[in-house]
């Protein structure tokens, strides 16, 4: 049967929800981080699959800025879990709770 | 200086006195008298003067908007005609002589510059009655006088018996006044106006309230002038120093109720009319036979002061505002007069108020002997003494209305006060000194013996000074007023039946007074009368009725309103409200764990719920 | 069935199968291992670039994310040296809550698809070569390019300043 947009959309949707649940319930910050960008990734996905499906370019264009994005948020963030590593001696998130009330 | 401002400096002087001695001369004794005193002679001199130039009439009214807001309009003003005017000279009159006189009572009291603030207060608040121009004013001024009131009656407040006597005069006083703002608001609400005249004109609109609003009215005139059942009181007041006694039980506040009584005699119609002349007359004759055996001299002249004031009722009542009005001018003069004659023994005899304990004294102080005497002589009702021509319009009144019954109460009365006046007479002035006290019992000083003096010749000559023409003029402007000659005679020519049988009643009291008391050391009649004379003395329990059901409902009541506030308005809702917002924050923050995940967690909820909310409903 | 469908839904299954073992790996709770099979997620994605005709995105995907992106990541894993995450009592609360808004969402995006009217357009006919991606990028896009270059300059220096060890 021919792969149509709603298939690209179903595998952009697990792959988000994948991600997801990364972020909520892996413990380890880094693969905390791997889930969101994984997340970011179905997105990606989702914008070319609709941008090929739609005959516009700009889906692609917009792929383009998210990717650079990802790479320049990633850096950031790796940069700060390394100073809270530094700082705390983990990498867990549960030790990072000093905004408790 | 406009001359219409005149009434407003005779009001507000005595105030400006008040506030001066509080504020800044409480310390001094002598300036805080000396003000107050000028004040109040001050504020005499400028009424008579105001009178002299002005004259009594015609009405004039001198009013300020205080607070409109749609159809609530309260005003603040001076209303000017012969009643207030007449009524005004007689309060400054008699309040100067007793502030002179206070000189010489309070000296030596540490609470000197107190009491002269005090009474300077209660002058302005009685002045405040007198010339105001609508209910509201008099209603705020009627309050005034009876907190001045309470605040005089408990001066000596170390005493306990002079702060409850205080508490039970302002209590008892409000339980009138409550009835009088209820009847007021009648008023309002029926007539649209408080204005008095204005009222005037629309007195008819009161329609079927009339009797109710009249008889609410009458409440106040029943708390103010101590009428039954709100008598009980007036002789506790009496825990006061003399000069109070005197000036605010006597002569002016307790006459206050009449004269507003007599202000809105427009507005009570027959049946409340009714009401109040039979209340008059009861309270007369109660207050009379209690008298009889009373062996305290200030509480037999205060009781006597409810018997007249009974009177002065129940002129009101049968329609006759001139004769009240005039009763109550005289009755002041002599009122004062016998109080403060009676401090004068007490100051003599240092502090002794048992008359049984006093005697002889026409010897050692003839000024106050026979200033008293005149004093008792125009009481009882004796021609020329100006007490015959009041008493003897009052019960002409009766007469003129046929009301027989009221008519031979008033006689009735008119023996019982001649009886107990001239047992107090003999009692205290005639006979042998009794004590160690009266031996050694002196005149007293000249600030004090000075107004008694001028008193005496007001309460003498004080009938043909043209008095009930003043008042004609307010209330009856078809009689006019006559020469001394023909004052002094009128009664006999005018009403016969009752000039005569007045003065017969006098005389028989007298008379029995005469032969009971002359010359005797201890009191025959309880020996008489037996389990009756236990009564008179006992005020026929009515203290112990009021303590046993008034009283106690109160105290129940409260005891009620107190678990509600502290249980319901203090734990439950106070307490409660508190006890929520805790609980609620409490809870709340459970929310704030400081882990990233359980924040995502919830963001990624939020995020479910929205989108299902928007995409699928 | 012809070559394209079946490399769908080929790379699809790896996709998803390797996303599943970045975050729920049953074997091993090393975080290097999550790395590695993410850097594969990334591969089967580009594949399915390539599929959709991205071309240059896909080409970019692997220099990028691949190349540079997982690079820093496993650089950062070995940096830190970090073994597996210890084990420690998982919170019911969190779960049970994290569950249901996975599982809602994930409703969300299957009711969206069960209830749209497929197909959406007609047959697709574009391609992402680089020569009109470039066109579109530097004619309409130009002012996000620079913003994007202004925004690595900043990240830039954001990174250098937070991995001092002291601020001076």
């Amino acid at each position: 049967m021919n792969v149509g947009l709603e298939h690209y959309i179903v595998v952009s949707g697990i792959l988000f929800c994948l991600g997801l649940l990364g972020v909520i319930l892996r413990r380890n910050l880094l693969v905390i981080y791997m889930g969101l960008e994984l997340m970011l990734n179905a997105a990606n996905l989702a914008l070319v699959a609709f941008s090929r499906f739609n005959n516009q370019l700009d889906g692609q264009v917009f792929v383009f800025f998210v990717i650079t994005v990802a790479a320049a948020e990633v850096a950031v963030g790796l940069a700060l879990i390394v100073a809270l590593y530094r700082r705390r001696e983990s990498a867990h998130v549960e030790d990072l709770a000093s905004l408790k009330l | 200086m406009n001359f219409d401002a005149l009434p407003w400096i005779v009001l507000f002087l005595p105030l400006t006195a008040a506030a001066a001695i509080f504020l800044f001369t409480k310390r001094s004794a002598r300036i805080s008298a000396a003000l107050s005193t000028g004040a109040v002679v001050a504020s005499f001199i400028l009424s008579a003067v105001y009178v002299g130039i002005a004259g009594l009439e015609p009405v004039r009214e001198d009013s300020h908007i205080w607070l409109q807001a749609g159809k609530l309009l309260f005003e603040f003003g001076l209303l000017l005609d012969p009643l207030s005017l007449s009524m005004t000279l007689v309060v400054t009159g008699v309040a100067s002589l007793i502030h002179i006189y206070s000189w010489g009572y309070m000296k030596g009291d540490e609470g000197f510059a107190r009491f002269f603030g005090t009474l300077s207060l209660f002058t302005f608040s009685m002045l405040g009655i007198v010339l105001s121009n609508n209910f509201l004013q008099l209603f705020i001024f009627w309050e005034l006088v009876g907190v001045s009131s309470y605040l005089l009656i408990g001066f000596w407040f170390e005493r306990p018996s002079a702060a409850d006597a205080g508490k039970k005069a302002f209590i008892t006083n409000r339980l009138g006044d409550f009835g009088f703002i209820l009847g007021i608001l009648t008023v309002w609400a029926a007539c649209g106006t408080l204005n008095f005249l204005l009222l005037r004109g629309s007195a008819s609109m009161l329609g079927a309230g009339a009797t109710l609003a009249g008889l609410l009215i009458f409440c106040g005139a029943m708390g103010k002038s101590a009428q039954f059942p709100l008598h009980v009181w007036l002789p506790d007041a009496m825990e006061g120093p003399t000069p109070v006694s005197a000036l605010i039980h006597a002569a002016t506040m307790v006459a206050a109720g009449v004269y507003m009584l007599c202000r809105v005699l427009f507005m009570l119609n027959p049946a409340a009319l009714q009401v109040i002349s039979w209340v008059g007359g009861f309270t007369a004759l109660l207050a009379a036979v209690i008298a009889v055996q009373q062996n305290d001299i200030k509480r037999i002249l205060a009781y006597s002061t409810l018997s007249q004031l009974g009177y002065m009722v129940m002129a009101v009542g049968l329609q006759g505002p001139t004769p009240a009005m005039f009763h109550l001018t005289t009755h002041a003069f002599f009122k004062a007069l016998l109080f403060l004659g009676a401090g004068s023994v007490i100051i003599a005899l240092h502090h002794e108020q048992d008359i049984w304990k006093m005697g002889g004294l026409r010897k050692r102080m003839p000024v106050t002997f026979w200033t008293f005497l005149a004093g008792t002589l125009a009481l009882a009702g004796f021609w020329p003494f100006s007490g015959f021509f009041s008493k003897d319009a009052i019960l002409a009144q009766a007469q003129h209305q046929h009301a027989w019954g009221l008519f031979a109460l008033g006689l009735m009365v008119a023996v019982l006060t001649a009886f107990y006046m001239f047992r107090l007479v003999f009692v205290v002035f005639g006979g042998t000194e009794r004590t160690h006290g009266a031996e050694h019992a002196h005149e007293s000083p000249a600030a004090m013996s000075l107004p008694l003096q001028v008193l005496a010749i007001l309460s003498i000559v004080g009938g043909v000074i043209s008095v009930e023409s003043a008042f004609n003029r307010q209330f009856d402007p078809q009689q006019h007023g006559a020469s001394f000659v023909a004052q002094l005679l009128a009664p006999f020519s005018h009403a016969p039946l009752a000039a005569t049988l007045g003065l017969l009643a006098a005389a028989a009291g007298f008379a029995l007074a005469a032969k009971l008391y002359r010359g005797v050391t201890t009191d025959p009649l309880p020996a008489r009368l037996g389990f009756l004379s236990c009564w008179m003395r006992d005020r026929f329990y009515f203290d112990e009725l009021y303590e046993a059901t008034v009283i106690r409902a109160h105290d129940g009541l409260s005891a009620i309103a107190g678990w509600i506030d502290r249980w319901i308005i203090g734990g439950l809702a106070v307490r409660g409200t508190h006890g929520t917002t805790e609980l609620i924050g409490r809870a709340l923050r459970l929310l704030q764990t400081g882990n990233l995940q359980t924040y995502a967690m919830l963001v990624a909820l939020g995020v479910a719920i929205l989108l299902l909310w928007v995409v699928f409903c | 069935m012809d070559w394209p469908t079946i490399l769908f839904y080929l790379f699809a299954a790896l996709t998803v199968g390797c996303g599943i073992l970045v975050v729920a790996n049953p074997f091993s709770n090393n975080p290097v291992t999550s790395a590695m099979f993410l850097v594969l997620t990334i591969l089967w994605l580009a594949g399915l670039y390539v599929l959709l005709h991205a071309f240059f995105l896909a080409a970019v995907q692997i220099l990028v994310y691949a190349g540079a992106v997982m690079v820093l990541f496993l650089f950062v894993i070995m940096l830190l040296d970090l073994r597996a995450e210890e084990k420690r009592k998982i919170k019911v609360f969190s779960l049970v809550g994290g569950l249901l808004a996975i599982g809602g969402i994930g409703a969300v995006f299957l009711g969206s698809v069960l209830k749209a009217q497929w197909p959406l357009a007609g047959a697709p006919a574009i391609e992402g070569g680089t020569a009109p991606l470039g066109k579109l990028l530097f004619a309409q896009y130009l002012l996000p390019f620079e913003i994007i270059s202004v925004l690595l300059l900043v990240a830039m220096i954001g990174v250098i300043l937070l991995s001092k060890r002291e601020l001076k």
